[in-house]
């Protein structure tokens, strides 16, 4: 007889089956392969021996990380999606499209009408391990995550670009106390996100749906979201019991194909030479050259230790301090002379309130009568929260912790990196004041729990991982973007046949490289600082410490307490602000304390915040997730302070359509529309249409147009786009207008006027892939800069679609048009200076806002301006103050309109007192790798800070408000300061 | 009024000619040969940049905004590079790099190299820029017309070498002969360029075309992948991982076009931005004039390659731009522009299904010129299959390989069934094996579900 094997070996599992002559399958096998690819090869097939021998046997390999094998034992290889499509013919041919989810791959096969495959595009590769990881952020495992999941009653936005950004939006669901059950179905609604978005770019999923791979077959919960979110019936959604295997029964199929036979000798032989053969290694150095090297850090860093005392014997006034991070919560109480009485450091399980709660059960329990709790601080994501809930004296900013913390080791410390597991924070200490903060961006985030999640599915615990790193004899170059591409990375460093050791000390170089080149941006170590202090759980990490001091070349501080920092400096600041007695709950109060949350969407303004409201054992509340104190307090704030942001948002909002003779014509919110709008508002209301604008942006906007976004990696601003046309095209609009502009008005501050390349021919985008059937889309090239051109052009363009304009009437409305973009930008910079007269007279501090237009969309800035008012800033918008100042010599090249009124608006500032800018980015935006640099240098030369705030469609301002608090507090130092 | 903040860029002044060395990052392994040659017989001493390898990412990172686009990285990385490697004097040395200014942020690679000089320790090393806009001069380094004629001629002689290697080394029995004869003539016209003999323009082509069509080949029918993109990914070997060669070993025929059309590309949008926006009139006319030169000279090798019957001949510019139209506004012009979606759609018209989109990871431009169309020209010609490719420092091979690998698939899977193949009845599969190999969630949820 004759068998057939198909062997898929994928990221991280092994899928052999056989199939007999008559296509039965006869042997199926579903495994993890631990990276040890070749062995379990081998192994896999002897273990078929008793089967196979005296068969003739064709074999063909697939898989994403089979192809190296296959090149290495001259086996024939067949991709992966090619086999699927193979067996899916074969098998189900009914079907229309597959959607296979694997733990790193995502593809989709269009069968019908057009062939089509698509996988994920590199950016937004993980999903089968990104459940896995999520899985264990909420410390479940994938069937209980199922379960939960089924039980859902709402489901909460969370970023479907890419996994790392949809964990930094679940993690402050999970601290703020939101529902397992909805983060649950969340996730899944993300994956299904995700793979519409990133992967049908506007195809439409339709027909019969196939859904394959390890994921959609195992877990209910998410084929009900991919059930729901396609509106597919019943019949046309079909899971195939052996979906796991398809890839493997492909290869097998398409084995068919090749000449010749192997008997199982032969193939025995092959795999055996293959695991002999030697492997082409390239690495980098190893992290200790040898055993002594190593010693030497050891001792190094051992210098390092805090001095403990025993708390039951302890009498007198003692200070807790609580950092509540985002998956550990850590806690620490001091004695007046900084010994640690107690110290804590666990993974919060996704519940903060009950790790604190235990850790302070456990303080009652072991302290003696002589313990005077005098002062109680917390910092970290879940401040807010913990002090509520414990009634704890002080919040401090995180940054300010680290620094109080990081002092007390080095006094002279003017650099600290702090490496969590979820966020990496590096500080610059300039005369004692914290001078520049960098968080990391979403995209490189994730770095410390990668590792660990990294460990765990090799199958290792993480610190016998990170140990394997340290004496790796060619660790492997992972690369720095995120932790999607080292996956791929590592994929291909297994391809290679890197060992586990060598990958681990690989991930604790790019964790590195990724905090000093992603993150820091640093050049050199002279870059970064002299003195500097590391800390945060992953440097605990031996192979990351030395992957660091190897990196830059410096030693570095490692205090032994790495992980505790932001609990020992909240400690220390609770001693010096301690009173005589703190108002933390007492062990009687605790141990009637209870807690319950409750999911509900605040309705008082067009935000609608997803609120997260707590209810503790004595009757009080805390209210999470509001972007303002209205639902706290019921009312707005007492000071309106002035906010240029709302302002202008707010009168293009009041622009509103007559009735006219010439009908509807449609205008979309978005993008330039929040420059031009006054101008083409104007325009074609005087010419006698009546203009529909598509309104204010939404999420439920944006999820309307997804499906027809080709680039998953373009800025939301663009993606916005799609959801504003559909909207335009729902109210019924017939015409719709929506120009590509090359060029802005030129405001003589720049060398060139361009717009971006996304904004001026996004239009294009929209008419090759939006479908309008029976509407006019007109989006001419044109430019406003020249009036008498415009004329020309315009009205040439317009009656090509049977207007019939007649020049004098196109004149007398380009008259007013231009006329009242002039009065709009007029009254934009009065008001401006309204403000800023407002925060000098009232001593306020005042805020930049600098971002392009669109910036000021509240779906786009996610109420960063709302945010900033609250904490006591004035807000203006970079073209309030463009004016006020002389255009700067840069170093780039000045050629965009909306750049150029940032460099503008930065040399404003640094003249300024009391005033710092805030720059807005949007994620994907590549003129602003340009401009962020500029705008740094520009201020730096007067001694301002920079804050660059990254914008997605992420709708969640955690980060960003430690950010801006620490803004204000290194503000209010500088303030003090320049008092002595 | 200069500020702190400006530094003062370094000029390249008539006296450096006498003694700095000129490098010249690479991008196009032919045509740039010839043309640092000319620079070299112009009088300067020009160096071609051959260097490869991961270093010179590594000094990319170190010294260029992380989220600037993969070819400003590349190119200012291997400069770095190579001042710091100790070869050059580096008070005697310059730099050059060609830029194509506009809207996209590529016209500030100069900056950006600017930028990474000083920081990097290398204020006093002067840049040069060549560019179609004039953004950033030299005194010192002038393009006489004489040489500009040369390198219209190299890019020609480059685009007609590169376009006629593609169709034999596939097919080539004799490892490695195709590439000799490509070697050979860039050598050949090197002489010719001091010689003045270029400009024997029909005797050259027929002589290139005979060399070539002496190479050995089988007959063999192989699927044919054009490539487009961004013209540093599309045609450097160092930022695509050698894609054409990758291709060929696949056993697919490259197609790659032309990097005159590029240029005049940018001269014609010098035209159309005319006629869009107005402005004045004088440069139009030379624009049109050089435009109707370059067409005549590209169509002279266009017309040697028909006439000599044996090879396929590239698409004359004029039919490029007519491709496009009722697909793009040629008003598109940053980066790539029209002319991506031209080359696709050409590619597309002229048989050529298969097409790999080169790009550097987040292009702009890219996201609506490439991108941005697929779907409208797959509506028209469902036969399409596009891939887009994405670049980046830290992009494995092996996922672009994958992708490629996942597109040839395609292209076999098309010729193999049609476009849309015909629903067959289906075949139950026999599941034979114990079900105690089956796979549940409940059994080991962790071990299982991450395939």
């Amino acid at each position: 007889m004759s068998y057939k094997i198909g062997l898929d070996v994928g990221s991280t599992t092994i899928k052999v089956v056989v199939l007999d002559t008559q296509d039965n399958l006869v042997y199926k096998s579903y495994e993890r392969h631990r990276s040890r690819v070749r062995e379990m090869a081998l192994e896999k097939i002897q273990s078929l021996k008793e089967l196979l021998t005296g068969h003739h046997l064709r074999i063909a390999i697939t898989g994403s990380a089979g192809l190296g094998m296959a090149k290495e034992s001259g086996i024939d290889f067949v991709q992966e999606v090619y086999a699927t499509a193979g067996a899916v013919r074969q098998y189900v041919p009914s079907t229309d499209v597959v959607i296979e989810l694997g733990g790193e791959d995502a593809k989709i096969i269009f069968l019908k009408g057009a062939l089509e495959e698509r996988m994920n595009s590199t950016c937004a590769g993980g999903t089968g391990a990104f459940i896995d990881q999520m899985a264990s952020l909420l410390n479940v495992d994938l069937a209980e995550l199922d379960r939960l999941s089924l039980a859902h009653d709402r489901i909460y936005p969370i970023a479907s670009r890419c996994g790392v950004f949809a964990k930094t939006d679940i993690q402050p669901l999970i601290n703020q106390g939101a529902q397992p059950e909805n983060i649950a179905a969340s996730i899944f609604q993300a994956v299904v996100d995700q793979t519409i978005a990133g992967l049908a770019q506007g195809r439409e999923i339709e027909g019969n749906v196939l859904f394959l791979g390890g994921p959609l077959s195992f877990l209910k919960g998410l084929q009900e979201r991919f059930i729901k979110t396609l509106e597919l019936d019943g019949e046309s959604a079909n899971f195939h019991p052996l979906a796991p295997y398809f890839v493997a029964l492909g290869a097998a199929l398409y084995s068919k194909g090749l000449s010749g036979y192997r008997s199982y000798d032969e193939l025995e032989q092959i795999f055996t030479q293959v695991l002999a053969a030697p492997q082409e290694v390239q690495g980098m150095e190893p992290l200790f050259a040898d055993e002594q090297e190593y010693q030497d850090f050891c001792d190094r860093h051992a210098a390092t230790a805090v001095e403990q005392r025993d708390l039951s014997a302890f009498s007198g006034r003692a200070f807790l301090g609580v950092d509540a991070g985002s998956t550990t919560t850590k806690t620490v109480l001091l004695d007046e002379d900084y010994h640690i009485l107690y110290s804590d450091y666990v993974n919060n399980l996704g519940n903060p309130i009950t790790a604190v709660k235990r850790q302070l059960d456990e303080i009652y329990s072991q302290a003696g009568p002589g313990l005077t709790i005098a002062g109680a601080a917390v910092t970290g994501y879940g401040e807010d929260l913990i002090r509520a809930a414990f009634h704890l004296d002080f919040g401090v900013v995180e940054t300010m912790a680290h620094f109080t913390a990081a002092k007390h080791f080095d006094p002279a410390v003017d650099f600290i990196i702090d490496i969590g597991g979820q966020d990496m924070k590096c500080f610059k200490i300039k005369d004692d004041t914290i001078d520049d903060i960098v968080l990391n961006e979403a995209c490189s985030s994730g770095c410390g729990s990668f590792i660990e999640t990294f460990a765990k599915s090799l199958g290792y615990p993480i610190t016998e991982f990170a140990t394997l790193g340290l004496f790796a004899k060619h660790p492997v170059d992972l690369g720095t973007r995120c932790t999607v591409f080292m996956n791929s990375s590592v994929k291909q460093a297994q391809k290679n046949g890197a060992t586990v050791e060598d990958i681990s000390a690989g991930l604790a170089m790019s964790v590195v490289k990724n905090a000093l080149y992603k993150v820091i941006r640093a050049r050199s170590a002279d870059d970064i600082g002299q003195n500097i202090v590391v800390q945060g759980g992953t440097f605990l990490n031996d192979s990351v410490l030395r992957s660091f001091e190897k990196e830059l070349g410096r030693k570095v501080v490692r205090p032994a307490i790495a992980g505790l920092m932001g609990a020992f400096g909240a400690a220390i600041w609770a001693m010096r602000n301690a009173g005589s007695q703190s108002t933390v709950l007492t062990a009687q109060q605790l141990a009637a304390f209870t807690h319950q949350s409750k999911a509900t969407v605040c309705g008082i303004c067009t935000n609608h915040c997803n609120l997260t409201v707590n209810t503790f054992s004595d009757g009080s509340r805390f209210i999470a997730g509001n972007r303002c104190e209205r639902p706290v307090t019921g009312k707005r704030a007492d000071v309106q302070l002035p906010n240029m942001v709302a302002y202008k948002y707010k009168k293009l909002m009041s622009y509103t359509g007559r009735p006219g003779p010439r009908g509807q014509i449609g205008l979309p919110m978005c993008l330039n529309s929040y420059e031009n709008l006054p101008f083409w508002h104007t325009f074609f209301t005087e010419l006698g249409f009546e203009v529909v604008t598509s309104g204010r942006s939404t999420k439920q906007m944006y999820l309307k147009g997804q499906n027809t976004i080709p680039s998953d990696t373009v800025c939301y601003p663009a993606k916005l786009v799609h959801g504003h046309i559909r909207t335009l095209l729902e109210k019924g609009v017939k015409t719709i207008f929506y120009p590509c502009m090359s060029y802005n008005f030129d405001e003589s501050i720049s060398q060139n006027c361009y717009n971006c390349p996304v904004v001026a021919y996004y239009p294009e985008l929209i008419k090759g892939n939006v479908p309008m059937d029976g509407v006019q889309f007109i989006y001419p090239y044109i430019s406003l800069n020249d009036k008498k051109i415009f004329e020309q052009k315009i009205i040439k363009y317009l009656n090509e679609y049977g207007f019939a304009l007649t020049k004098k009437e196109v004149q007398q409305a380009s008259e007013k048009a231009y006329a009242a973009y002039d009065a709009h930008r007029a009254d934009i910079c009065e008001e401006g200076m309204r403000a800023l007269r407002f925060a000098k007279d009232h001593h306020k501090k005042t805020v930049v806002l600098a971002g392009r237009p669109y910036h000021i969309d509240p779906e786009i800035n996610h109420g960063i301006d709302k945010l900033l008012s609250s904490l006591g800033f004035v807000v203006v918008t970079e073209d309030c103050v463009a004016n006020l100042a002389n255009a700067p010599q840069t170093n780039v090249l000045n050629q965009w309109t909306y750049h150029a009124r940032m460099y503008n608006a930065a040399r404003y500032v640094s003249h300024a007192p009391g005033t710092e800018l805030v720059q807005l980015v949007s994620f994907g935006c590549g003129l602003d790798a340009i401009t962020t640099d500029e705008v740094r240098d520009i201020l730096r030369e007067s001694d301002k800070l920079y804050t660059q705030l990254k914008i997605d469609e992420i709708d969640n301002l955690g980060a960003i408000k430690i950010r801006l608090r620490s803004l204000l507090a290194a503000m209010d130092e500088r303030e003090k300061e320049h008092a002595n | 009024m200069p500020t702190e903040h400006q530094n003062k860029p370094v000029e390249f002044t008539p006296a450096m000619r006498e003694d700095y060395t000129i490098l010249v990052p690479m991008m196009l392994p032919i045509h740039f040969e010839m043309i640092v040659q000319i620079l070299r017989e112009s009088g300067y001493r020009a160096e071609l940049l051959r260097t490869t390898g991961r270093r010179l990412v590594d000094e990319g990172l170190k010294n260029v905004h992380n989220d600037t686009c993969y070819p400003a990285l590349l190119v200012i990385g291997q400069m770095i590079d190579a001042l710091k490697s100790g070869q050059y004097d580096v008070n005697k040395t310059a730099l050059l790099i060609t830029q194509t200014g506009g809207g996209c942020r590529a016209s500030n690679y100069i900056y950006l190299l600017r930028k990474a000089l000083r920081q990097s320790g290398f204020p006093q090393v002067p840049v040069i820029s060549i560019n179609f806009t004039d953004l950033a001069g030299g005194t010192g380094f002038k393009i006489t017309p004489k040489m500009l004629i040369k390198i219209v001629y190299a890019m020609i002689y480059g685009d007609m070498l590169m376009w006629l290697r593609n169709q034999c080394k596939p097919y080539e029995l004799k490892k490695g002969q195709t590439d000799k004869v490509v070697d050979r003539w860039i050598k050949i016209m090197n002489r010719q360029f001091s010689s003045g003999k270029f400009l024997r323009v029909g005797h050259n082509y027929r002589e290139i075309l005979e060399d070539f069509a002496a190479i050995e080949r089988h007959r063999e029918k192989k699927i044919k992948v054009g490539i487009v993109g961004e013209i540093y990914m599309k045609y450097a070997p160092l930022g695509n991982n050698d894609l054409e060669n990758f291709l060929i070993k696949e056993g697919a025929q490259p197609v790659v076009s032309g990097v005159l059309d590029f240029c005049l590309y940018c001269l014609k949008n010098g035209i159309i931005d005319y006629k869009l926006y107005g402005g004045t009139k004088g440069g139009k006319t030379i624009k049109t004039l050089s435009l109707r030169y370059c067409q005549h000279w590209q169509n002279q090798m266009i017309r040697a390659i028909k006439k000599h019957g044996v090879f396929t001949a590239p698409t004359p510019f004029a039919e490029l731009e007519a491709a496009v139209d009722g697909f793009i506004g040629k008003g598109a012009k940053m980066g790539e522009g029209w002319l991506l979606t031209a080359e696709m759609l050409e590619l597309i018209q002229s048989g050529v299904n298969n097409v790999v989109c080169t790009q550097p990871f987040g292009c702009l431009p890219n996201h609506i010129i490439a991108k941005g169309m697929m779907r409208k020209i797959k509506n028209k010609y469902p036969q399409a299959n596009i891939v887009a490719v994405d670049y980046d420092p830290s992009a494995t091979p092996i996922n672009q390989e994958n992708r490629l690998k996942l597109m040839l698939s395609n292209a076999r899977l098309t010729e193999e069934f049609g476009a849309a193949p015909a629903a067959g009845k289906p075949k139950p599969i026999l599941d034979k094996t114990e079900p105690a190999a089956a796979i549940s969630a409940e059994r080991d949820q962790r071990e299982t579900v991450t395939l």
